[in-house]
């Protein structure tokens, strides 16, 4: 290729899709684990605050101790102990789930705010570029799928295990029972209860993981309120994804693809107005819900109508 | 003998409960100080004294209960019909944009003329924000997605006119508008930054108010939002007050957002809201959807804020550390109010058995169980 015109298309189109795939990751981390949440029957908007606090506790571990392992685990830890507080609220108090989510984000933002202060501007090493040998080195896709950090790579790995774990084993047969109805899976045996706090928790530490590859993989920084949204785009896109965690991916590339472009575009100058760009993955994700929602209506586990008619 | 079924017991009760559970939210928040090191009676001092020590305190309080009260009504109307309209933040901005293309076409129009131009702007760039949401609900798109989705098309639109077309010429490149003439100003009580916009959380608290309590509407949208199905049975038009109470919330958000780029900002830019938005849809749940709770619960939480600007300042704290505080509050709330035994009541009544005898919103008024003053415990269920 050696028209110029091509050349910039071909780099635009290379660097967006390697962009979808590494920006989508944290946005995936967060729909899988809303995905695990709502499959239990309970909604968490307090998935926005799941991934600050795991942004900032894991920023802030990994400029501490230089490891950013420990960043990884403590960005587990702090949001499945956030996600903690909107299990206990929502499934032992059977308080509204929506506020309490947002209750949930809130404090998040006031906790992070607060605690992650010092580490503003704090430069890290972070996860880097860890290319897969041999895969890595394949012409155009190596360059889009196998150049990533190792938390990229986890996450499209977790998606195929949430797929088969729901669909494959006993315990996402319970799962999945809890969530379509609560009564009948407890006088089939299972713990409700018990099942819905686990989803919430897991859904509250994938979060935290998603907030860490945010700030210790994608973007090496951390800004207070960095997320930006991010974990209501989750939301959303697990109506997206009909409850299904291999359409949470195409979800997610999409979303990813939309932003990735979008600085693609301002990169090579185009006189595209960012913020319209910016919009596109808002505007996608509410086009695509209006025209799936029937199939949406059938897919919401029927634990959720009450709370999400 | 289920003694808590008595309404009066009820309210006391859920009055102690909430003042309670604020309080522990309060002593937690004041722990939380103590451990980084900041004495907590100082800080609270520092909120209270900021707030309501003065009379500065007090305009500022005033100036910020003006969006959120409004914010709140955005929220609590359509709650009412039992739709979540989390989406009061765009609305907010939904107005001030096209309250400002108002602003700045319109300059040449004296203020008697220009500010009513602008308040209808205000209105009609909220309503049209909640009514894209009211319409997709109506095709069945669920409210509270939608309303979350538009929060942040409508702030990037405000991003991308104060960037672009809207950029004051020769302005330093700073994104907001030029500064709006005189005429389009909202003006202040003296030098203090509260102003005539006041009247608009008032004059739309008050009808709130009368509608709910004695009218056919609110009566009407309280079957919808309480009992939807005996408000299909009596052949109540629910689509119609969907997009109406989305319509009116969206609005009066919009007003907030034209009251504060017109009365405080004096020119549109980006992050003119504070989050006012979120904090308008936290009060109208504390609420529970009652107009006096509904200024109660606004002119806590926007203590918390004006508090907040206060231990930034005196204490060196994040602005947005309060916002642990207004967290703490929630799950303290959530955690002690009862899941509502008049709600369960209220359930467990019959829906409608026979086919309706006299007017079917007799035998609604029945079945639904909702007293025209409904108490605050009564609306839990309705609202949570």
């Amino acid at each position: 290729v050696t028209d110029p015109i091509q050349m910039v298309i071909a780099a635009v189109l290379l660097g967006g899709l390697t962009g979808a795939v590494r920006s989508g990751a944290s946005v995936l981390y967060a729909t899988l684990g809303e995905l695990v949440t709502e499959r239990a029957g309970i909604i968490n908007l307090g998935t926005e605050g799941c991934m600050l606090v795991g942004a900032c506790a894991g920023f802030g571990v990994t400029v501490s101790t230089g490891n950013p392992v420990l960043g990884v685990l403590a960005a587990g830890l702090g949001g499945g102990l956030l996600a903690l507080i909107h299990a206990f609220l929502a499934v032992s108090r059977k308080a509204s789930q929506l506020a309490s989510g947002f209750a949930v984000t809130f404090f998040a933002f006031g906790l992070t705010a607060l605690l992650g202060r010092p580490f503003v501007g704090a430069q890290i090493e972070g996860l880097g570029e860890a290319a897969i040998p041999l895969l890595g080195d394949l012409p155009i896709v190596g360059h889009i799928l196998f150049r990533h950090d190792l938390l990229t790579y986890l996450v499209y790995v977790l998606a195929l295990a949430l797929w088969l774990f729901l669909r494959y084993t006993r315990w996402g047969l319970a799962l999945r029972a809890v969530g379509e109805n609560a009564a009948v899976a407890f006088s089939a045996g299972l713990r409700p209860s018990m099942i819905q706090y686990a989803a919430v928790m897991v859904g509250g530490v994938f979060s935290g993981i998603g907030g860490a590859q945010l700030s210790l993989a994608y973007t090496h920084t951390w800004v207070e309120g960095m997320t930006a949204g991010r974990g209501f785009i989750a939301v959303a896109l697990v109506a997206f994804a009909l409850w299904h965690p291999l359409r949470a991916v195409l979800g997610v590339l999409l979303f990813g693809g939309a932003l990735a472009f979008q600085l693609q575009l301002q990169s090579v100058g185009t006189p595209v107005s960012p913020y319209f760009l910016d919009m596109m993955p808002y505007l996608l994700t509410l086009g695509v819900l209006l025209v799936w929602r029937q199939a949406s209506a059938c897919a919401t586990p029927e634990g959720l109508r009450a709370i999400f008619g | 003998v289920n003694l808590s079924l008595n309404p009066s017991v009820i309210i006391q009760s859920s009055v102690a409960r909430l003042a309670g559970a604020i309080l522990l939210a309060c002593a937690a928040f004041g722990v939380c100080l103590a451990v980084i090191g900041k004495d907590p009676f100082a800080a609270y001092s520092a909120i209270l004294s900021g707030a309501l020590g003065d009379s500065y305190g007090w305009s500022e309080l005033g100036a910020k209960l003006i969006p959120v009260v409004l914010c709140a009504l955005a929220a609590a109307i359509p709650a009412r019909v039992g739709l979540v309209n989390v989406g009061a933040e765009g609305q907010f901005y939904g107005g001030a944009l096209v309250a400002t293309s108002v602003a700045l076409n319109l300059d040449m129009l004296p203020g008697f003329v220009l500010l009513p131009l602008m308040l209808i702007a205000g209105f009609t760039g909220g309503a049209l924000w909640g009514g894209i949401a009211g319409l997709l609900r109506i095709v069945g798109l669920n409210e509270a997605i939608s309303t979350l989705l538009l929060n942040y098309v409508a702030v990037l639109l405000v991003d991308q006119m104060v960037h672009g077309p809207w950029k004051e010429p020769g302005g330093n490149n700073w994104p907001f508008t030029v500064e709006f003439v005189p005429a389009a100003l909202i003006p202040a009580f003296g030098d203090w930054r509260i102003h005539f916009g006041i009247f608009l959380p008032i004059i739309g608290v008050a009808v709130f108010a009368y509608v709910l309590a004695r009218t056919r509407w609110g009566f009407e949208m309280r079957v919808i939002g309480g009992n939807p199905e005996a408000g299909r049975w009596s052949g109540l038009p629910a689509a119609q007050y969907f997009l109406a109470a989305l319509l009116i919330g969206g609005g009066l958000a919009g007003l907030a957002g034209m009251a504060e780029i017109s009365a405080i900002q004096h020119r549109l830019r980006p992050g003119i809201s504070n989050g006012y938005g979120y904090l308008g849809f936290l009060a109208s749940w504390l609420s529970g959807g009652s107009p006096l709770g509904l200024v109660g619960a606004c002119a806590l939480l926007s203590i918390i804020v004006v508090g907040g600007d206060v231990l930034q300042v005196s204490a060196g704290l994040p602005g947005a550390s309060v916002n642990i505080l207004m967290g703490l509050i929630l799950f303290c709330v959530l955690g002690v109010r009862r899941s509502g035994p008049s709600a369960k009541a209220a359930k467990a009544e019959p829906a409608i058995q026979t086919p309706p005898a006299g007017s079917p919103l007799d035998v609604v008024s029945a079945a639904v169980g909702i007293a025209p003053n409904a108490s605050m415990a009564q609306v839990d269920g309705v609202h949570a």
